[in-house]
């Protein structure tokens, strides 16, 4: 056996060296950033708080770049949007005020790069961590959906990502029992080194049940519980475990961490159990940074301090040191903040549910954090400094001037040829909806369960997600997000209003008034000046469009780095938009219910087909400038939604986005199997286009719905007193065909099989 | 009447199937795996989900947990029990049903509305059912694919113990399209697909007159009910 020697660096040890090297270097620190350190802490840090600031210091905990530009968040605000908002940015997800005593939490989060190295447990880590954040607020989390995009369809990669991301998120998502209703995925060769998976997850609570993550009772102790700690997802730290001689010690360690749903399904019952015990004082799960973050972040938030005894974490791993200990990103554990008086009380919940927990320290009045390791004291630092006053930084920003090229070669301007004849565009038509962006993504989605709960009233392949909130008045709430990364490298402002304006259209397609905002900004590097121009236009477009449309952002997060040795991906700023409904026995399905009804188009379709499905699919093109947005235009739109559906008008509804009327009425056809004929002679009259823009133009504002004839009248009546422009361009059909006049008759069978055979057969 | 709703770890589905009970017209009583007691309750459904993450084997560690050796003696004696989902791999594993459920064919999860045929309906959890009729029913899981040997099978096939068959389409490889299984008194009933998710118009299978309005479900639960109070 090979002799232990102690090498743990203590505060006093720390005082007498003030020399030593230290590897703040290899840990992700800059110069600058160590010194201050120095100068916080009026001597060297040692090297578990070294570790403790490089963590909680670096751009993933610290949005060190771009909180300059997220603080108009809080600042493009009227007191009409904030009336809602229980729990604002900052916290672990933002809580609304959804009425009969309801609220509910929503937030979306990346688990980018882990998802690329370890597809399958970046995936399903990804799920389980936005689920505890939810959870953290006290709420039950009640449903989740996934922002995925990988690189191109055909690339021999691109199968190991999706295969082992999806099946990832089922693993994970399934095993938790939450329903998993919408989401989207997208392929582009930009995304091929860098996938991005994204998880949302949306819970719901009484609101007197909201809790906060803070620590601010002295006396009160502080609990581990969950899990054991283990040597997952500790990454760069292990620099600093190098310093240990240990022949017996783990050499490498693995820098993803590694996912067990079920010990987390019963971490939620466990927890849920605990807040309705009226035990816990605080709460925060443990995620990015592990112990580091949830111990100073529960001490600064709540203007307190905490002695913790580090020995006292329950280990998988006896070798692991005090620095490994404080940064392992080990799952499904939480830290309950109890007072002394309740520990009886948590003790048998927790028992009761078979979960492991030790009690680490206890809350103290002095805003320090103490941490020893045995009688030695390692750490020593005032836990706002390592939480909330890291470094903020005014990174460069360049207007990138390929832009303007790229702008300038638009479909127009290019004289990329359209159909010339009713085959070629019939031919079109399907090569659009048959393409890996445009077609069924049923391959991907039957892998989710989204029944779990009973509640579900919509979900994939519908506009938006929603979920049933009281089962007692019907009351629920609608999701869906959105990010059009071509638009977004067209004009990141533009795009990023963009994606706002398609998910707020999803949300009121489906009979839900839009209430809040929820963000995923996925971009390259900040320390590149033109991605940090793509940021901050993205970030201006989408605080100025929540202005204008009135629904304030209610939290989010940002990942930087995504790109592949220079070459970033196309800025993709994923928006959520959260809805609410009534009562869900009054939504809105996408597709046509029954034969003799009516279609509309609402909205005005002008040429649009830069940026378009068409102009990728058809010419392999993107450039130009993506479709104008009017946000006024969106709102009047949803309140006309609002105020049909609640007269009963609208028997489907689908908005029109990428693909355009094509995808849609596709889409509208599919999904209940009935049929439609379809005439565009006056759509290209009154809007002055040709039959593929007609087809394929990408423009804004518009919305497919049909309506059964006894309420024609009526329906027509409230968009004409309303100014939203309405033509009736068909009638769904008892046959079981698809006929646009002047192009082609399919039959549903075909076009179901050629939209939904694709994604299968990449990656089935 | 009363119907025991068991919770084990890592289960999902026991508030749903608490819910079907209730529509159905019973009272839903939370049974909780490590207790021993079945607190007088009239029958007991095993409702779907993960119980114990699946470790081992689906069902083999829920099959020794406290709660079941009572449910097992009181099956044996009579009392009316459905397993559906996890709770059918956790009928297997403890003997009550023949056979075994393997990884389905296809290697993926799968989660659909799927089309059963109603192959027996003297049992307690069917007898609201025609023989022959094709039911709708949401169907959801990684390891649903029914296997067993010759001699069983074909004392399934001949005693008339199987209870449903996939109808259009096999969505896990199931030798013989076996979706459930009865046992010879007709008390105890397992099936992969899911009658609690197909309880109450809106949230249930798509039908060809509306969206999600498929209740197909709650015909199991009506016909304990039926059994019960006949009895």
């Amino acid at each position: 056996m090979a002799k232990k020697v102690s090498l743990v660096d203590t505060t006093k040890a720390a005082k007498k060296s003030p020399d030593k090297v230290q590897p703040w270097k290899e840990l992700g620190l800059k110069q600058e950033e160590y010194d201050r350190i120095k100068v916080i802490l009026n001597r060297r840090p040692t090297s578990a708080e070294l570790a403790m600031y490089s963590v909680m210091w670096s751009e993933h905990c610290s949005y060190k770049s771009s909180k300059i530009y997220l603080r108009q968040f809080g600042e493009k605000v009227t007191d009409e949007m904030k009336k809602n908002l229980m729990v604002g940015m900052g916290e672990n997800a933002g809580v609304v005020d959804i009425g009969e005593g309801w609220a509910v939490t929503f937030k979306v989060e990346s688990h980018n790069h882990p998802s690329y190295i370890e597809p399958f447990q970046g995936a399903a880590t990804g799920v389980g961590g936005i689920v505890r954040d939810i959870l953290t607020m006290g709420a039950r989390p009640i449903a989740v959906m996934d922002q995925l995009r990988f690189g191109a369809p055909g690339h021999p990669d691109t199968a190991r990502v999706v295969n082992g991301v999806v099946s990832g998120i089922s693993f994970y998502g399934n095993c938790l029992g939450l329903p998993n209703i919408g989401g989207e995925t997208v392929f582009n060769k930009v995304y091929q080194g860098n996938p991005l998976v994204n998880a949302l997850s949306v819970g719901a609570l009484r609101h007197n049940d909201l809790k906060l993550a803070k620590a601010d009772h002295p006396g009160d102790l502080v609990i581990l519980f969950g899990a054991r700690t283990g040597a997952d997802g500790i990454g760069g730290v292990s620099v600093l475990a190098s310093e240990a001689f240990d022949a017996d010690g783990p050499s490498r360690r693995p820098a993803v961490q590694v996912g067990d749903p079920f010990a987390e399904k019963v971490l939620i019952e466990c927890c849920l159990e605990l807040y309705a015990a009226g035990v816990v004082a605080g709460i925060q799960d443990l995620g990015g940074a592990g112990l580091s973050c949830a111990t100073s972040e529960l001490a600064s938030n709540g203007r307190a301090g905490m002695r913790v005894q580090l020995k006292n974490v329950l280990l998988r791993d006896a070798s692991l040191t005090p620095e490994e200990i404080l940064m392992s990103e080990s799952q499904e554990r939480m830290m309950a903040i109890v007072p002394k008086k309740h520990l009886k009380a948590f003790t048998e919940i927790v028992n009761r549910h078979e979960v492991e927990f030790s009690v680490l320290g206890k809350v103290i009045r002095k805003p320090r954090l103490y941490i020893n390791w045995g009688k030695e004291e390692i750490v020593n630092v005032p836990p706002r400094s390592v939480a909330h006053d890291g470094p903020v930084y005014e990174r460069p920003v360049a207007y990138p001037k390929w832009i303007d090229a790229l702008n300038k070669s638009s479909v127009k301007k290019l004289g990329l040829v359209r159909a010339q004849n009713a085959s070629e565009l019939a031919s079109q038509l399907v090569q659009v909806v048959s393409s890996p962006n445009q077609a069924s993504k049923s391959w991907i989605t039957d892998q989710y369960d989204h029944y779990v709960g009973g509640n579900t009233a919509l979900a994939m392949p519908d506009d938006s997600g929603m979920v049933r909130v009281s089962e007692d008045s019907g009351l629920g709430v609608a999701i869906a997000t959105d990010a059009n990364g071509k638009y977004c490298q067209l004009d990141p402002y533009a795009g990023a209003k963009l994606a706002l304006a398609e998910s707020y259209r999803n949300v009121a397609a489906s009979g839900a008034v839009p209430m809040a905002v929820t963000n995923c900004l996925n971009f390259g590097s900040p320390e590149n000046p033109e991605v940090m121009w793509q940021f901050k236009e993205a970030t201006a477009g989408l605080a100025d469009g929540c202005l204008e449309l009135g629904i304030p952002v209610t939290g989010g997060n940002v990942s930087f780095y995504n790109q592949t040795g220079d070459t970033a991906i196309y800025p993709t700023p994923v928006v959520g938009v959260l809805g609410v409904i009534d009562d869900v026995a009054r939504r809105i399905p996408s597709g046509w219910q029954d034969e003799g009804n009516n279609i509309y188009l609402l909205g005005i379709t002008r040429d649009e087909l830069d940026g378009s499905a068409w102009a990728e699919v058809i010419h392999d093109h993107l450039g130009g400038k993506p479709p104008v947005v009017d946000l006024a235009k969106e709102k009047e739109l949803a309140e006309l939604m609002h105020g049909a559906n609640l007269q009963g008008l609208i028997a489907s509804a689908h908005d029109l986005s990428d693909g355009g009327l094509a995808q849609a009425v596709v889409e509208s056809c599919l999904r209940f199997n009935v049929g439609a004929r379809i005439w565009l002679i006056e759509l290209i009259e009154r809007d002055r286009i040709d039959l593929t823009a007609a087809l394929f133009s990408e423009s804004q504002g518009r919305m497919l719905i049909s309506v059964g004839r006894e309420d024609d009248v009526k329906f027509v009546g409230l968009c004409e007193a309303r100014g939203i422009p309405v033509l009736r361009i068909g009638v769904t059909d008892s046959v079981k065909e698809l006929v646009i006049q002047d192009v082609a008759t399919w039959s549903l069978e075909e076009l179901r099989n050629s939209h939904s055979a694709t994604i299968p057969e990449l990656f089935g | 009447m009363r119907i025991g709703v068991v919770t084990f770890p890592g289960t999902l589905d026991d508030r749903d199937a608490k819910r079907a009970v209730r529509l159905a017209g019973a009272e839903p009583v939370s049974l909780w795996h490590a207790d021993t007691s079945l607190q007088n309750v009239d029958a007991v459904v095993l409702p779907g989900g993960f119980s114990f993450g699946d470790y081992l084997r689906c069902g083999a560690i829920a099959a020794q947990a406290p709660i079941m050796k009572t449910i097992i003696d009181a099956a044996n004696g009579g009392l009316p029990v459905l397993g559906i989902c996890n709770g059918f791999q956790v009928l297997v594993e403890a003997h009550l049903l023949p056979g075994g459920l393997t990884r389905n064919e296809h290697q993926h999860f799968i989660c659909r509305d799927q089309k059963l045929i109603v192959e027996n309906v003297d049992t307690a959890w069917t007898n609201q059912f025609s023989i022959g009729q094709e039911i709708t029913i949401p169907l959801k899981n990684g390891e649903g694919g029914y296997i067993a040997d010759e001699e069983t099978l074909k004392r399934l096939e001949g005693d008339g113990l199987i209870a449903f068959r996939y109808s259009d389409v096999n969505p896990n490889g199931s030798v013989n399209n076996i979706a459930g299984l009865r046992n010879e008194r007709g008390n105890v009933v397992g099936l992969m697909p899911h009658p609690e998710h197909a309880v109450e118009p809106g949230f249930g299978p798509d039908t060809p007159l509306a969206m999600r309005s498929g209740v197909d479900g709650l015909q199991f639960f009506k016909s304990v009910i039926n059994q019960v109070v006949n009895a």
